[in-house]
């Protein structure tokens, strides 16, 4: 019952399959090198402006480093009174969620011999103000949901493309993270 | 007490085993903790009847004869079919011989049993795959005023209290016991995760007829891309009824459960649910529908599309708009935790080092590492049917088939060294 019976050679996504499949049997034999650590550091910068900064992370048993750092700017709209010097920290949100099931779109892909040509996806989120204003105290804060829609042209029948999108959600942390519930400890030194 | 072989368990894998054994004259004995087909007998509740039909009971030497071929055993008869054939086989089967520990001694296992200690070349673990319920660690946070109760302690609807239930887990067991508690007149959340969809019958036929003439149960171990993956899937969302129902979640919406997301944790008097329900039956739909098209492909190719009834689908799994994504239990009237969460092996009595850090048997195709050492019953243990009662007829063949082996080999050895040790004198 498994999808894919194209030559998987003659698929190129980009992705390395085959580094992947090394890492998950080197890893199952080695539990303790699976264990990741992932990290940002953010400064206020005024108002409601603040800039994240990412550039390691612990795993395979030590410190990694990303080839460079990354910035991000967050901020809120003018329509909320600021300067709107970034992207607002729910839209940062959206794009985490994207980026990782489109990371996992083109994975699956390869992995089936899907050779895929354009993927694009629209997300949208609802959220009534009544929560943060805290006007309305059975109103949440967050998401009352999130929408997304995937437009995909690759070499596969409708029903393959839908699996593809399905099995990326399965197995994406984003996914999982904005899903289920998480501990979240928040200290001051 | 020396034997050669010993199987631990006497339900229907053990007792195949037991029959192949003995067709090769094999000296074996059958530890058996209860009666024969014991976990038949006390872990099931009232009203299950077996998800395969009668004729798929196909065992060494022995199967169904009587009147009703696409029937779904009740229980007293699946014991009944099961006690039979060890009668039938003369299985040297020893009841009430509860085994208590498996250590290896030199080349030879040591069972001990509460009338003493055996001695034998190999042992053939029989003992299934649910012996224990598996229960998630968020059972813990469950308010002590709500009742919890495992699928394997279940028996009817009148063990419950007056009130809601929330059944967590929508595999077979969920499914069938979220059905029978609504009917009950117990209003039924049922939390789903993972699950596998498929229809009672497609085109006229069982499914598991569809599945037996296509091949898809005699899908070898060796066949499959993640067999970790397989060998863990939940059980197919089926019932055996007289009336052939589908019983799948839309079945489930009709008579009014309501369905919510896997239970992700208990806070306080809350349950939270994820919010992944609607790809959890994305998944689910996609599959069945996978399986669908290798069936209709394979009757065209056959030629038989106008002996079974035309093509369809079924509708896609329906749900809420925005699934509840947490309940406060006591509000909704929620007097019952109801765990369909799976079952996992016991090998507590099992002292020889085989098993993975998750507790799971290593082993290649039931033949366990440690040379001598065999397990049947297991889910996909050799082919997809490893876990029904029809799968254990090709398993227990192939397996005696290396057994013998291992022990002529042993005797080949054994018998070459006694007659070079005079020479060594």
């Amino acid at each position: 019952m498994s999808t894919g019976t194209q030559n998987t050679q003659n698929v190129d996504n980009g992705v390395n399959v085959g580094a992947l499949l090394d890492a998950r049997e080197a890893l199952s034999g080695a539990p303790e090198a699976a264990q990741f650590r992932w990290r940002t550091t953010c400064k206020w910068v005024n108002g409601t402006h603040s800039r994240s900064t990412i550039e390691g992370f612990f795993g395979l048993g030590e410190e990694q480093r990303h080839k460079t750092t990354f910035t991000f700017d967050a901020d809120h709209p003018e329509v909320f009174a600021s300067a709107d010097n970034g992207a607002t920290p729910v839209e940062m949100v959206l794009a985490g969620l994207a980026s990782c099931l489109t990371a996992g779109v083109a994975s699956v892909a390869q992995m089936r011999g899907i050779q895929l040509r354009s993927v694009s996806a629209t997300l949208e989120a609802g959220m009534n103000l009544f929560g943060i204003l805290g006007i309305d105290s059975d109103v949440r804060n967050g998401f009352d949901g999130i929408q997304v829609t995937y437009d995909i042209d690759a070499d596969a029948t409708p029903d393959e493309i839908r699996a593809v999108v399905a099995q990326s959600q399965k197995r994406s942390a984003v996914y999982d993270i904005v899903t289920n519930p998480t501990n979240v400890s928040v200290e001051v030194k | 007490m020396k034997t050669t072989t010993i199987v631990i368990g006497a339900g229907h894998a053990g007792l195949a085993m037991s029959r192949c054994l003995a067709n090769r004259s094999i000296d074996h004995v059958v530890l058996e903790r209860g009666e024969v087909a014991h976990s038949w007998r006390t872990e099931r509740w009232d009203s299950l009847r077996l998800l395969t039909p009668n004729w798929q009971s196909r065992l060494p030497d022995f199967g169904y004869e009587g009147g009703d071929p696409d029937g779904f055993r009740t229980m007293p008869e699946t014991i009944d079919f099961i006690a039979r054939y060890a009668h039938a086989i003369s299985a040297p089967v020893r009841t009430h011989t509860a085994v208590t520990s498996v250590t290896r001694s030199g080349d030879c296992y040591e069972v001990q049993t509460p009338e003493g200690t055996r001695r034998c070349r190999a042992v053939v673990l029989a003992t299934g795959a649910c012996n224990l319920p598996h229960v998630p660690a968020v059972a813990e946070a469950v308010p002590r005023t709500i009742e919890t109760m495992t699928a394997s302690r279940y028996r009817n609807p009148d063990q419950l209290p007056p009130g809601g239930v929330l059944v967590v887990g929508a595999s077979a067991s969920g499914t069938q016991i979220a059905d029978e508690l609504q009917r009950s007149g117990r209003p039924v959340t049922l939390a789903v995760g993972e699950h596998v969809r498929v229809p009672r019958t497609y085109r006229g036929r069982d499914i598991k007829w569809w599945m037996d003439v296509v091949g898809v149960l005699d899908e070898g171990y060796g066949e499959v891309d993640n067999l970790e993956r397989v060998r863990s899937l939940p059980s197919l969302q089926l019932a055996g009824s007289d009336d052939r129902r589908t019983i799948d979640l839309n079945a489930l919406s009709d008579i009014g459960v309501r369905l919510v997301g896997r239970l992700a944790g208990v806070s306080g008097d809350r349950a939270l649910f994820s919010g992944s329900l609607r790809n959890q039956c994305a998944l689910a739909d996609l599959k069945m529908n996978r399986l669908l098209d290798r069936i209709d492909t394979w009757a065209s190719e056959q030629g038989i599309d106008d002996r079974v009834g035309p093509p369809h689908r079924f509708d896609a799994t329906r749900m809420e708009e925005s699934p509840p994504l947490q309940l406060n239990l006591a509000a909704e009237g929620i007097r019952t935790v109801l765990w369909a969460t799976g079952f996992r092996p016991d090998y507590s009595w099992l002292h020889v080092p085989v098993l993975d850090r998750k507790g799971r048997l290593r082993h290649d195709g039931g033949v366990i590492e440690a040379p001598g050492l065999y397990v049947i019953g297991l889910p996909f243990l050799r082919r997809r049917k490893s876990s029904l009662i029809d799968g254990a007829a090709d398993d227990a063949r192939e397996l005696t088939t290396h057994l013998a082996r291992y022990l002529d080999r042993r005797g080949a050895a054994e018998r070459a060294s006694s007659q070079e040790a005079p020479l060594n004198v």
